[in-house]
């Protein structure tokens, strides 16, 4: 059957073999080079006593054409954007431009210690400064902190200033309203806030219920977190109703941004209601993923939140240098140590001098039409559980195929095959066995074409030969491999 | 495409969005600019950035010598441009990465088993202190005083609605944390004992005096790491039970204050109750080697308002830049580059001992030591500039009692002649106080 299915982007090649780094160690072998100390030697043991360390353990002993090959075969063994479409549902894996890269290890910027003098920080400085100022204005909103370092941590520092803000009024309230739709981050992060979780029901088309959250709003809610467009790609349509619901209660209306890529200069959470959100730069501002970090998470506030911002905020001196402002008494304190992310803060306004006002509204524009016609070759092939219409991402299920017992992980798996990261699987939680497609604007119409292609080839393997779907992927180094055993009895590092 | 999809205008697409909220402008942001102009512009703000000072500073964020094979490795964009391994089949590249981390930072820290990465030293401590919680069901911690003082901001806000209360432990003319005051602090409600080691001072704590304080009341003992070079020459903490550590110092630059490396150690049995990702070995449907994420039902995703954090992301690229670090260095030469360190910190403050007062003699040290002079160190350090050297950092912000002190530190990196420009400088300072009062200049921060 493989011979009818021809997978027209991916071809097996030889891939190298490669053992953990402590396997290739030997004594003796050296891939450093000191240079000759300038200054007297000391004698370790008097200086430190019982403190010294006597031996390293098994760190490993290996030479520099060794650990070139090591890390280089490794990375054959990933799938990246690099190397195609990377169709990952609220995760935004765009193209992540080299010069960002490239501007970031500028010597003073990557050299540049945390404490030193604000006089000789100006440029860092400005970085913080122009990218807040572009932020704001992408964002419709009046203050930012660029400190959290990645979207779960800015989702804690916008409830922490809810909390500081209902708490200033006399009352912090009891809880924090989610809707069915949300990502796991959102209600874990209003545990550790210390509100309790109410989960809102989502309508028939896949928004927030208005006529329910009107049931569920009262003094005891602090906010409501709402991602838009939500999980399923769904522009909140009612969202101006949402915030003054919220509003006309006292509470609050949290916007988690994993989404903003489908709304950048073409509408302003600010503009339509919201009173803080977070953004992820490593995703809709281009930063790279990394394997799963770095991120950068800032906070974006209306007036009312300012004062709550955590310390130090840039601010500009009346002699019109810039410098950090600590004393700010209502503030909700730090969240981590120095300023935040800084070399992603350099990328992403990297990624918006390179797009322009023009450039950022295509980004959204073409974001959203590559989704559209995603879903619109893939219509009829698979079940599509909410037709309301998509922004950037689209969200079909596995419906159809799960009846020859073929569920959308194992649909994922086959795709690997055809030379393309998966979707995302079984997210949101309102659709069983979703298929969460974003493609991204970086994608060509080739790309898409291809992917399309090698979906519906999937789709009618599946009614051909269920079982070769179970079994993917065939192509890999590695087949599937024992998760349960893995956590039953976890080994978690290497030993001799 | 539009024709594909059935559209007539791409504005057709946007409107689910309410037309008064459309917007109907263009993005006051500034004007699409060409590579060259972007490449321009950021190496503009570089010169206005401390370009090609020298600088003393340390606390928490260290300049060592990042070996090239580091960004020629994490620049590839198999690295860079991957995202989280769940989908373990098609990321063993990054998933066994990982895994050589967790083994190497086990290993360094003397604690079995080590995570993916959190994100910097100071959230690490905030998460550890939270999992001691977990740990013992116990609620209060007791906090030394020469922890970092912006990680225990971090624990503070982190702790706020936490309901943890905490003590603070002072520290004795060694620079060391007061074990008499900690014995009475340490109670049968306290979860655990937190310090640094090397500590906010660059002192080296007695770990093990500590750990019996702590464990004889059943509370757990977690030491912060800000300096990672140290564990290779100062024995690991191995009596702890939590290590919470910031590896900037292998291999990442310091790029103003992030994205740095945290990352978490512990012993085995507590394992379940520590936050972030984990990569564990496995083997696939034929029996050969591979690496997943595992324990993951302790996670955000799986648990929601249960979890034990409700940390996402890992600093992956970055663990992977501290990987190639100790891999280059490995066994022995991580071993030689942590005595450099020990022997330009020593040379430096026997030199400065000569004109000012070197504080907390009397205790081990690793590459960071506090001097006091008469003179204001920010006026002393306003001075240095000239010479385009960046001194040491004044404590007054962070620890009012001691007056004009200021925290220096040397890496290899730091030279015999910086070390004695500065000195020269400090010494002259303090002659010229003795004959006349000083002027000094603009006082920077």
């Amino acid at each position: 059957m493989t011979t009818k299915h021809i997978t027209r982007k991916a071809t097996r090649h030889v891939n190298q073999n490669e053992g953990l780094i402590f396997e290739k160690s030997s004594p003796g072998k050296a891939a450093w080079k000191l240079p000759p100390l300038d200054v007297p030697e000391v004698d370790t043991a008097k200086l430190l006593g019982k403190q010294e360390r006597k031996d390293l353990g098994t760190m490993p002993e290996v030479s520099e054409i060794e650990i070139i090959r090591h890390f280089t075969r490794l990375s054959t063994w990933n799938y990246a954007i690099d190397l195609g479409m990377y169709p990952l549902g609220s995760c935004t894996m765009k193209y992540n431009p080299r010069v960002n890269e490239f501007v970031a290890r500028v010597e003073g910027l990557a050299n540049g210690h945390p404490y030193q003098a604000e006089k000789i920080s100006q440029g860092a400085l400005q970085i913080m400064k122009t990218l807040s100022d572009c932020l704001l204005e992408i964002t419709g909103m009046d203050a930012i902190t660029l400190q959290p370092a990645a979207g779960a941590q800015g989702e804690l520092t916008g409830l922490l200033m809810v909390r500081a803000y209902h708490e200033s009024k006399g009352n912090a309230r009891k809880k924090i309203l989610i809707p069915d739709s949300a990502h796991g981050t959102n209600p874990a992060t209003a545990a550790t806030v210390g509100y309790a979780v109410e989960n809102l029901k989502s309508n028939q088309r896949g928004m927030v219920d208005v006529a329910a959250l009107a049931a569920q709003m009262n003094e005891d809610v602090a906010a409501l977190m709402v991602t838009n467009p939500n999980t399923l790609g769904v522009f909140e349509q009612e969202i101006h109703k949402i915030a003054d619901l919220m509003h006309d209660k006292g509470g609050l209306l949290y916007m988690d941004g994993a989404n903003m890529n489908a709304l950048v200069g073409k509408t302003r959470p600010g503009d339509f209601g919201v009173d803080v959100m977070h953004l992820n730069l490593h995703k809709t501002f281009s930063t790279p993923h990394g394997g799963g970090g770095p991120g950068s998470g800032p906070v974006a506030v209306k007036k009312i939140l300012a004062p709550f911002l955590p310390t130090p905020v840039v601010i500009t001196n009346p002699n019109g240098t810039l410098g950090f402002e600590y004393n700010r008494p209502q503030s909700v304190g730090r969240v981590r140590a120095f300023y935040g992310n800084f070399g992603m803060f350099i990328r992403a306004l990297a990624y918006i001098f390179a797009n322009g006002p023009d450039g950022l509204r295509q980004t959204t524009e073409d974001a959203v039409l590559n989704a559209n016609y995603i879903r619109k070759g893939l219509e009829g092939t698979f079940d599509l559980p909410y037709d309301t219409p998509s922004m950037h991402e689209v969200v079909f299920s596995d419906k159809l195929q799960s009846k020859k017992g073929v569920r959308t992980m194992d649909l994922a798996k086959r795709l690997i095959d055809y030379g393309f990261h998966p979707y995302t699987t079984a997210f949101p939680l309102i659709v069983p066995g979703a298929l969460m497609i974003e493609p991204t604007e970086s994608e060509p119409k080739e790309e898409l074409d291809l992917f399309i292609e090698a979906m519906k080839s999937i789709a009618e393997e599946v009614e051909e030969d269920p079982q070769f779907v179970l079994d993917a992927p065939h192509n890999t180094r590695i087949s599937r491999l024992d998760e349960t055993a893995a956590a039953r009895k976890p080994v978690l590092r290497w030993k001799p | 495409m539009q024709q594909a999809i059935g559209i007539r205008s791409i504005d057709d697409l946007f409107s689910p969005i309410p037309a008064e909220y459309r917007l109907a402008r263009d993005l006051a942001v500034p004007r699409q600019m060409a590579e060259s102009e972007i490449v321009d512009w950021f190496k503009q703000r570089a010169k206005e950035n401390g370009e090609g000072y020298s600088s003393f500073l340390g606390a928490g964020a260290y300049f060592h010598y990042r070996p090239v094979v580091i960004d020629a490795l994490v620049q590839r964009g198999e690295f860079l441009t991957s995202y989280t391994p769940y989908q373990a089949e098609f990321a063993q590249g990054t998933l066994q990465a990982i895994f050589e981390f967790q083994t190497m930072i086990s290993e360094l820290t003397g604690m079995d088993l080590a995570n993916a990465s959190m994100y910097d030293g100071s959230t690490a401590a905030a998460e550890a202190v939270m999992m001691a919680v977990r740990v013992t069901g116990r609620q209060a911690a007791v906090i030394a005083r020469n922890l970092h003082p912006e990680y225990r901001e971090v624990l503070n806000t982190y702790a706020t609605h936490q309901a943890i209360p905490q003590q603070t432990v002072g520290f004795t003319s060694s620079g060391q944390i007061d074990l008499k005051q900690l014995e009475k602090l340490v109670g049968d409600d306290t979860a655990c004992v937190l310090v640094q080691s090397p500590n906010f001072f660059g002192t080296i704590e007695d770990v093990e005096a500590i750990a019996d304080i702590a464990h004889k009341r059943g509370a757990l003992l977690i030491v912060s790491i800000a300096e990672a070079v140290s564990l290779g020459i100062v024995e690991p903490p191995r009596t702890a039970d939590i290590v919470a550590m910031e590896a900037q110092s292998f291999g990442v630059p310091l790029g103003f204050g992030g994205p740095y490396c945290g990352v978490l150690a512990t012993k085995e049995k507590f394992v379940r109750q520590m936050p972030g990702r984990l990569a564990g070995q496995t083997v696939d449907k034929n029996g050969k080697r591979g690496f997943v994420l595992t324990l993951a039902t302790r996670e955000q995703h799986i648990r929601r308002e249960k979890a034990t954090s409700n940390i996402c992301t890992n600093q992956a690229l970055v663990a992977l830049m501290v990987n190639i670090f100790m891999t280059v260095y490995g066994k022995v030469g991580l071993r030689e580059l942590a005595k450099q360190n020990l022997a330009k910190a020593a040379y430096a403050a026997d030199q400065f001992s000569k004109h000012a007062k070197v504080l907390f003699a009397g205790a081990p040290r690793f590459n960071e030591f506090v001097a006091e002079t008469s003179e204001d160190p920010y006026a002393i350090n306003s001075r240095l500039l000239g010479h385009k050297i960046v001194g040491g950092l004044p404590l007054k912000k962070f620890y009012p009692e001691l007056g004009n002190a200021a925290l220096w530190c040397c890496t290899e990196l730091t030279t015999r002649s910086m070390i004695d420009t500065a000195v020269g400088l400090v010494a002259e300072s303090e002659r010229s106080l003795l004959t006349k009062d000083a002027e000094p200049e603009e006082v920077t921060r």
